[in-house]
């Protein structure tokens, strides 16, 4: 079946869902409310002529510059296939920032666990429901999530396992024997042995 | 026939093998200062371990394979840090990894050295971000650079030599004192 006939069904049978249907070079993106984002994907993975049976993606999006009507602040993207009868489309589901939580599809299928985690880790939407919610990537008490757009590429303060580390490296140097470089500091370096005496 | 006199037989008492290491005839011993002797077993058998991260570590493997085969240079890789001497850390180096990386080279018996293999590793490279550690030299100290993106396994080889060579102009490493 063509993308744009599922979408078309879709809105059909979830008319007060549907907000969007927007297309791009043949892939069609159905944008949706937040609510019922499960009946939403329960109703394509079982309904035997659609069959979304593979999620091949869950991503998280920040639609802070993004141009376009009936857009909320963050955005949780399913890209869903069918492995018998070789089709797919695009679910968007709108999230807003004040209340940024969706209702997981663990249910559906089990293997939207770790992109879920992976989507609250950087983009910072929480997933109800979920068995594991925690942080997949960065370290468990890691400040932020990096792929908000306020976010700025360098973090706003560094991390804090790191700078222990950085304090523990500091201590062990005066009971090292090596002869190689040690940057402690911001263009500081530090050799220790080998000098001449 | 006559009789060979003692005078006639020119065979030297030590033979120079090496600035200043002499070898004694008939006898498995060489004599020479312990510095030379040292630095020429540990030049000649670096075992590193592999901290293979990114792309780099591909190009480490293709220089430890038969094309350019480090085995030649006594270069074995080991996969435990307790039997390595060198650490050859190749690829980006993220913040999270950073704690692993302090842990398994406290791990490494002195005498040790580290080889920063390509940029990220030297020093951040392309990824000035908040999740990269900006050079392996603020986590533990770097013996030999080896720039490139990734390096070629050519360019390892000559990282590596140049340890050795650095190993080889060492003074009292093998001493606690030093």
């Amino acid at each position: 079946m063509e993308s744009m006939e599922i979408a078309e069904k879709l809105q059909n049978h979830f008319s007060e869902e549907v907000l969007d249907i927007c297309d791009f070079h043949g892939q069609v993106g159905v944008v949706v409310k937040r609510e019922r984002i499960v009946d939403i994907l329960r109703w394509l993975r079982d309904s035997p002529e659609i069959k979304m049976d593979h999620l091949m993606d869950l991503c998280g999006v920040d639609n802070k510059k993004r141009q376009g009507k009936n857009l909320l602040r963050l955005e949780v993207v399913y890209n869903l296939y069918s492995i018998p009868l070789r089709h797919s489309i695009r679910i968007r589901a709108q999230v807003p920032e004040n209340d940024a939580a969706i209702d997981t599809v663990t249910t559906l299928w089990c293997g939207a666990e770790w992109p879920e985690r992976e989507c609250f880790d950087l983009v910072g939407i929480s997933f109800t429901g979920h068995p594991d919610m925690r942080r997949i990537l960065l370290p468990d008490d890691w400040v932020g999530h990096p792929l908000r757009k306020e976010y700025p590429l360098k973090g706003r303060e560094e991390w804090s396992g790191l700078e222990e580390l950085k304090h523990k490296v500091v201590q062990l140097q005066e009971f090292g024997l090596s002869d190689g470089i040690l940057r402690t500091k911001e263009g500081q370096t530090q050799t220790k042995g080998n000098e001449e005496s | 026939m006559g009789e060979i006199k003692e005078s006639e037989v020119q065979e030297p008492a030590l033979i120079e093998i090496a600035d200043g290491v002499k070898k004694i005839p008939g006898v498995n011993a060489v004599l020479g200062p312990l510095n030379m002797l040292v630095n020429w077993g540990r030049a000649g058998s670096i075992w590193p371990m592999t901290f293979g991260l990114a792309c780099c570590a591909i190009e480490m493997m293709d220089a430890g394979a038969s094309t350019n085969d480090l085995d030649r240079f006594g270069i074995i890789f080991r996969a435990s840090p307790r039997q390595a001497d060198c650490m050859i850390v190749a690829g980006t180096l993220t913040k999270k990894m950073s704690p692993v990386l302090r842990r398994v080279y406290d791990q490494m018996p002195e005498p040790r050295y580290v080889l920063a293999m390509g940029s990220c590793a030297c020093s951040g490279g392309v990824f000035n971000s908040y999740a990269v550690t900006q050079g392996v030299d603020t986590i533990v100290p770097v013996d030999v650079y080896v720039p490139g993106c990734p390096p070629r396994p050519a360019a390892l080889m000559q990282g590596l030599i140049k340890l050795q060579e650095k190993i080889l102009q060492e003074q009292y490493r093998w001493s606690l004192w030093r």
